[in-house]
């Protein structure tokens, strides 16, 4: 990919280099004619995306934050409320619990999947055979291809208290079984885990790629001063990676923020309200409670949570981030 | 693209890990960190695929023994019951046959939309390229869970309720893929168009003589990401599809797993292991592509 980019053009075309000397009149003929042209194809070309973007995503965000002012259910006209939705599901516990259980997750998960992931790939990029370092990369890229669903399918077995596999191999160390799916806290944990053994493989990919970026003599220099170990990592690595982590963090909490798949098949929700997400309080109040108003403003409110942390994140960034 | 083309993720690492200057003290503690990090390494690829592994181990016991403990990761004896059980329990060449549409569809109809608009982007001159670019960026921040109370009454009003159509329309025009292909085309130096334009090429042809067979990889890359997304999707078809003959794999799994509650794990993991095929296929001959086009975009 990368070998096409730099290759001259005159390499590459035949004779086209020659031929331009010669041509140089008829040429401007030409490319004046083809301005013309260019902007007929470009419209041709944009028409697809551009069309399908209008009728599939911006009319639908238009239609969203206008339907979050009206309450609907579908058989009967919408009738307007004002800020009627907002103050219902701002008040309604479900949808707070939801809320707090989302921001929880959010912190708990990313932390853990951005820790994991970095240390991961610090490990990974120090010295090994290559083919081990293939085998590593692939094997914590291996859950990313999955459906989140199955996942959940299989897990849902792995956790179950009585013939689960964690438990048995907890039992073998002495830990009594635990009720990972019929309590609040251990039902939290399991989409939390579950959560993260699928994702962090893509953090851990965004910091090999930061790893790589950064130069060689940066750690010569370290070394010379006496940095080894872990302090060559503190001093060295960190702060060059910042700028990966800010990437690698905004895009782990956009993410995080919008679980669906692992709660729904892992526990409803349940037990009671304890791992019920933000999104799955949009799905249920829409598609089995027909209030579409109400979903689409607790849709609005989740969207301005993440614009609001996606823009404080890189508020953040100038301070903390350091580009080379 | 080339920023993320160039991390060599299935090669050496270039930098971190050659050329690190081994001082003497270090040479000596070498061999216990090194030890000591593999293991760490071991462990948790281990803790990353055991899950999988014993999936498919379990998949290939009699139902009868699926409960057993302790847990199998490697089939001694495979029995394959539970694939022929779950043939039984599910349309399954149905719901493949959908997910390989639905999948397919979006796949072609996103490499092919996105090609055209990257070109546009990266190559062709007109009037607000940078302002509707700049829209088309934004579209990326908004999650599908916002949108889709609109979506699913816009179909309504399509009469496309509950039909594959449903899922493929709304799924084709894509922001990441015109984004990716841009950047791709980006790349194609402006001289070919030059050149052929010299040579008397219209537009037109200068697109699909010169740069689109060279924009394959890109194309490829567009296509793969949209066949692993969407082959994994679950959200969208949840609330998209009605029948179940209109379900897709994932949906039928989960409602397979609720028919059967308890009852026998293997089959509802023969199903997952089914489910997995074309992701392991994908994993094997296209990880690099699918490595490059999850982090295009995100290099500096």
């Amino acid at each position: 990919m990368s070998t096409t980019t730099r290759r001259p053009a005159g390499q590459s075309g035949k004779g086209a280099a020659g031929k331009a000397m010669p041509a140089a009149t008829a040429g401007r003929n030409a490319t004046a004619k083809s301005r013309q042209g260019q902007r007929w194809l470009a419209w041709i070309f944009l028409a697809p995306t551009i069309l399908g973007m209008g009728l599939f995503t911006l009319i639908p965000i238009v239609a969203s934050v206008v339907l979050a002012f009206f309450r609907w259910d579908i058989i009967s006209a919408p009738t307007f409320v004002g800020f009627d939705n907002f103050s219902e599901v701002v008040q309604d516990p479900t949808v707070r619990v939801s809320f707090l259980n989302t921001i929880l997750f959010v912190v708990v998960a990313v932390a853990l999947q951005l820790g994991l992931a970095l240390a991961l790939a610090i490990m990974v990029q120090e010295k090994m055979p290559s083919w081990l370092r293939v085998f590593f990369r692939s094997a914590f890229f291996f859950p990313l291809i999955l459906s989140a669903a199955s996942v959940s399918i299989f897990m849902r077995y792995l956790f179950n208290e009585q013939f689960g596999v964690v438990n048995w191999f907890l039992s073998l160390v002495g830990i009594p079984a635990v009720p990972w799916l019929t309590t609040p806290g251990g039902s939290a944990a399991v989409v939390i885990l579950v959560y993260v053994w699928q994702n962090f493989g893509f953090s851990f990919l965004l910091f090999i790629g930061g790893l790589a970026s950064i130069p060689v003599e940066t750690y010569e220099a370290a070394a010379i001063d006496g940095a080894t170990g872990w302090r060559k990592h503190l001093h060295v690595t960190l702060p060059l990676l910042s700028p990966t982590t800010l990437v690698a963090s905004v895009m782990a909490i956009i993410s995080a923020l919008q679980v669906f798949d692992q709660p729904y098949v892992l526990t409803r929700g349940g037990p009671g309200d304890s791992t019920r997400t933000a999104v799955m309080v949009i799905f249920e109040s829409a598609f089995q409670r027909l209030e579409f108003g109400q979903a689409s403003a607790i849709g609005v409110l989740l969207t301005l949570i993440i614009m609001a942390i996606t823009a404080a994140q890189f508020r953040l960034s100038k301070r903390f981030v350091f580009y080379q | 693209m080339t920023t993320t083309t160039d991390h060599g993720l299935a090669g050496h690492s270039p930098r971190l890990s050659e050329g690190l200057p081994e001082t003497a003290s270090n040479r000596r503690r070498f061999n216990w960190n090194f030890a000591f990090r593999i293991v760490l390494l071991l462990l948790a690829a281990a803790l990353t695929l055991g899950p999988v592994l014993w999936t498919l181990s379990t998949s290939l016991r009699s139902p009868s023994e699926s409960f057993k403990l302790p847990p199998s990761f490697i089939p001694w004896n495979p029995d394959f019951t539970s694939y022929g059980e779950v043939f039984q329990q599910l349309n399954i060449f149905l719901l493949v046959l959908n997910s390989a549409l639905v999948t397919g569809l979006i796949a072609v109809g996103q490499m092919v939309s996105a090609a055209l608009a990257g070109y546009a982007f990266a190559h062709l001159k007109f009037r607000g390229r940078g302002a509707l670019f700049s829209i088309v960026l934004a579209t990326m921040m908004v999650p599908v869970q916002v949108t889709i109370v609109p979506v699913f009454m816009l179909i309504r009003g399509m009469g496309l309720s509950d039909t594959l159509l449903a899922l493929i329309l709304p799924a084709i025009p894509t922001a990441f893929g015109t984004f990716l292909m841009r950047q791709y085309f980006m790349g194609l130096p402006a001289e070919l168009a030059e050149a052929a334009s010299i040579d008397g090429a219209s537009p037109w042809r200068t697109f699909r003589s010169v740069y689109a067979p060279l924009a394959m990889p890109g194309m490829a890359i567009v296509g793969i990401l949209a066949f692993n997304f969407h082959w994994n999707e679950f959200f969208r078809p949840l609330i998209l599809t009605i029948s179940e003959q209109n379900f897709t794999l994932p949906l039928g799994l989960v409602s397979l797993q609720g028919n059967l509650g308890t009852g026998s794990i293997s089959v509802v993991l023969a199903g997952v292991v089914l489910s997995m095929i074309p992701a392991l296929v994908v994993f094997m001959f296209g990880q690099r592509a699918l490595q490059d086009g999850l982090t295009a975009g995100t290099g500096k």
